[in-house]
C-alpha cells in the first residue's frame, strides 16, 4: 500500500518536473507546491495510522478539531453563543472517546441526539433570542459534518477483521480512493473539461472531470482491492459511490465557502488551502463508506 | 537570569506557545516588522486577555524578560494571587489609571523602563473593548512618544481575540486569531496629533 502511494507521488513529482522541463516558461508553481504538500500529507497520514490506534485517534480528533475551528471562525457568531461554542468544541474529544472505547451505540447518537438537544438549551440559557435559530443550526451543522462525519474515519479502525482486511486496511482504501478521486477529477477537468456541472458553486467541476474521475478511480480502486472484502464488481460500485459522495462533499463545502465569501477555509496546507479544503470530500465519503460496510459486510 | 525569568520562559515555552500554535492557531502577518532589538513601544487594540499572551508569544523566549506589558494596577493588582501571577508570567508594568498624583504618575515609570532597555506593550484604548469596533485611544502612549521620540512605535492590530476570549469569560473558544504587525513608526507633533496618528495607523491595519 505504502509502495503504491510512494509510486504515485514519485510519478507525479517526476511528471511535474518533466512538464517544467518541456515548458520552462509555464507557470507550474501551484502544481509543484500542491505535490509537495501531498508528500507531507501522505507522510503525516501514514505516520499517524502506522504506529498505534491511540495515535490515529488523536490524529483524527485533531483533524475534526481543526476543521471545526476553520468553519466556526468564518461563522457570524454572537457574543451570546460563547458558552455553547465551548461545549461544541468539547464534543470533539468526547466523540473520539466513544470511538476509543468502541461504544458504537453512543458514537452514533451522541452528536445527532444529545448535542442536538443540549446546544439549544445552552443557547436559551444565554437569554438572547435574536439570531437563536441561526446559531443553533449552524453549530449543529458544523458538528455533524466535521465531528460526526469525520469521526467515522476513526471508527473504521475499530472494525473487526474480515478475511484479509481489517479496519486499518479499509481506512487506507477509503482515504486513498477518495483523495485519488479528488485529484483525478481535478486532472481530467483541467485537461479535458468543457461542460461545467455547477458554474455558480464550483466552476472547476466539469462533466469530463467527473466521468473521467469515476472511470480512473474505479481502476485505482481495483488495484487496491486486496485491502477490502469486495468482489471486483463490488469494488467498482464502491468506487462509484465514493466518487459521487466525495463530489457532493466538495460541492457542499464550496457552497459554504461561497456563502461566507471566501476562496479557501484557511492557509494550513500550501497550494490546497485550509484543512477543510482537503477533507471536504471525506466528510461525505467517510460516513457513506462506513455504513455501506456495516450494512453489507458485518 | 532570575527565578522569575525562568518561570516565565518555562510557562511560555511549554504551555502558552503550544496553546497559541495548536489551540488558537495564531496567524501572524507582517512578522518582518517585528524588531529584533529594543527598546520599542508596541501599541495594539485591546479586546481580550489573549492580546498580551499573543503579543508576548511572538518574540523569541530569551527576549521575554525585556518586554513589559503596561497594565492597569487597579485590575491586575486587585488581589495577591492575581498580582503575583501577572507579574511572574507576564512581567507587567502596573500603572495607575485613576486619581493620578505625582507619585503614581505612570509616565516616569514607563520612561525609566525604556531607558533601562526594556520595551513596552501598550493598549491605548485603556481597557478591553467588545472587539467589534476600535475604542477611542487615550493620550498616554502619545505622552510617552513625545518624551522619547527616538523610540520606534510598532503598531499592531489583533483580530478575533475578543471573540475567542471576551471580557468576563474564562474559557477561550478556539477561533483562529491573527496578529497584524505594521512597519515601525516615529511620530512628531503635539500629544493630540500623535494620539490621532497612532489610532489611524492601527485602524489602517484593521482595514488592510
Amino acid at each position: 500500500m505504502g509502495l503504491i502511494v510512494l509510486a504515485v507521488l514519485v510519478f507525479s513529482s517526476v511528471l511535474a518536473a518533466w512538464m517544467k522541463f518541456l515548458r520552462p516558461r509555464g507557470n507550474f508553481s501551484e502544481l509543484i507546491s500542491r505535490i509537495k504538500a501531498w508528500w507531507i500529507m501522505a507522510a503525516v497520514f501514514f505516520g499517524a495510522i502506522a504506529v498505534s490506534n491511540r495515535i490515529s485517534l488523536v490524529f483524527f480528533g485533531f483533524l475534526s478539531f481543526w476543521a471545526l475551528k476553520e468553519y466556526i471562525t468564518l461563522l457570524k457568531t454572537r457574543p451570546a453563543d460563547h458558552r455553547a461554542l465551548v461545549w461544541a468544541f468539547l464534543a470533539v474529544p468526547v466523540q473520539y472517546y466513544w470511538v476509543s472505547i468502541h461504544w458504537y451505540g453512543m458514537f452514533i447518537i451522541f452528536i445527532p441526539v444529545y448535542m442536538f438537544l443540549f446546544l439549544p438549551v445552552r443557547l436559551v440559557l444565554a437569554r438572547e433570542t435574536a439570531g437563536f435559530v441561526a446559531s443553533a443550526s449552524q453549530l449543529q451543522w458544523g458538528l455533524m459534518a466535521f465531528v460526526f462525519g469525520l469521526s467515522h474515519l476513526a471508527m473504521l479502525l475499530t472494525m473487526p477483521a474480515i478475511n484479509n482486511s481489517n479496519g486499518r486496511t479499509l481506512l487506507l482504501f477509503l482515504v486513498f480512493v477518495v483523495e485519488m478521486s479528488d485529484v483525478l477529477q481535478f486532472v481530467w477537468g483541467k485537461t479535458l473539461g468543457r461542460h461545467k456541472i455547477m458554474p455558480t458553486i464550483s466552476p472547476n467541476k466539469t462533466w469530463e472531470g467527473f466521468l473521467g474521475g469515476i472511470i480512473t478511480t474505479s481502476l485505482a480502486a481495483l488495484l487496491l482491492r486486496f485491502l477490502t472484502p469486495f468482489t471486483p464488481l463490488e469494488t467498482v460500485g464502491v468506487a462509484l459511490l465514493l466518487t459521487v459522495a466525495g463530489f457532493f462533499g466538495g460541492a457542499v463545502m464550496s457552497a459554504v465557502k461561497r456563502d461566507f465569501g471566501v476562496k479557501d477555509f484557511g492557509g494550513l496546507i500550501p497550494g490546497h488551502g485550509g484543512m477543510l479544503d482537503r477533507v471536504d470530500s471525506l466528510c461525505y465519503a467517510a460516513p457513506v463508506f462506513f455504513h455501506y460496510l456495516r450494512y453489507f459486510h458485518y | 537570569m532570575t527565578a522569575r525569568d525562568l518561570v516565565q520562559l518555562t510557562i511560555f515555552g511549554l504551555v502558552l506557545r503550544p496553546f497559541l500554535a495548536l489551540f488558537i492557531g495564531l496567524r501572524v502577518r507582517g512578522r518582518e516588522h517585528l524588531p529584533v532589538i529594543g527598546p520599542f513601544i508596541m501599541v495594539a487594540n485591546h479586546s481580550s486577555h489573549l492580546d498580551t499572551i499573543s503579543l508576548l508569544g511572538l518574540f523569541p523566549l530569551r527576549q521575554l524578560p525585556w518586554l513589559r506589558p503596561v497594565a492597569a494596577a487597579d485590575y491586575f493588582e486587585r488581589n495577591a494571587f492575581f498580582s503575583f501571577f501577572s507579574k511572574t508570567v507576564f512581567n507587567i508594568l502596573p500603572i495607575t489609571r485613576k486619581k493620578i498624583t505625582t507619585d503614581t504618575n505612570p509616565l516616569p515609570r514607563m520612561q525609566a523602563a525604556l531607558h533601562a532597555g526594556q520595551s513596552l506593550i501598550l493598549f491605548p484604548e485603556g481597557t478591553r473593548g467588545s472587539g467589534e469596533d476600535l475604542g477611542r485611544f487615550h493620550t498616554g502612549a502619545a505622552h510617552l512618544v513625545e518624551k522619547c521620540p527616538e523610540v520606534p512605535v510598532i503598531p499592531v492590530y489583533l483580530v478575533n481575540m475578543g471573540r475567542s476570549l471576551p471580557k468576563g469569560e474564562w474559557i477561550p473558544v478556539p477561533f483562529f486569531c491573527e496578529v497584524r504587525i505594521g512597519a515601525p513608526q516615529k511620530y512628531q507633533g503635539n500629544c493630540r496629533e500623535i494620539t490621532a496618528a497612532i489610532e489611524a495607523t492601527v485602524r489602517n491595519l484593521r482595514d488592510s
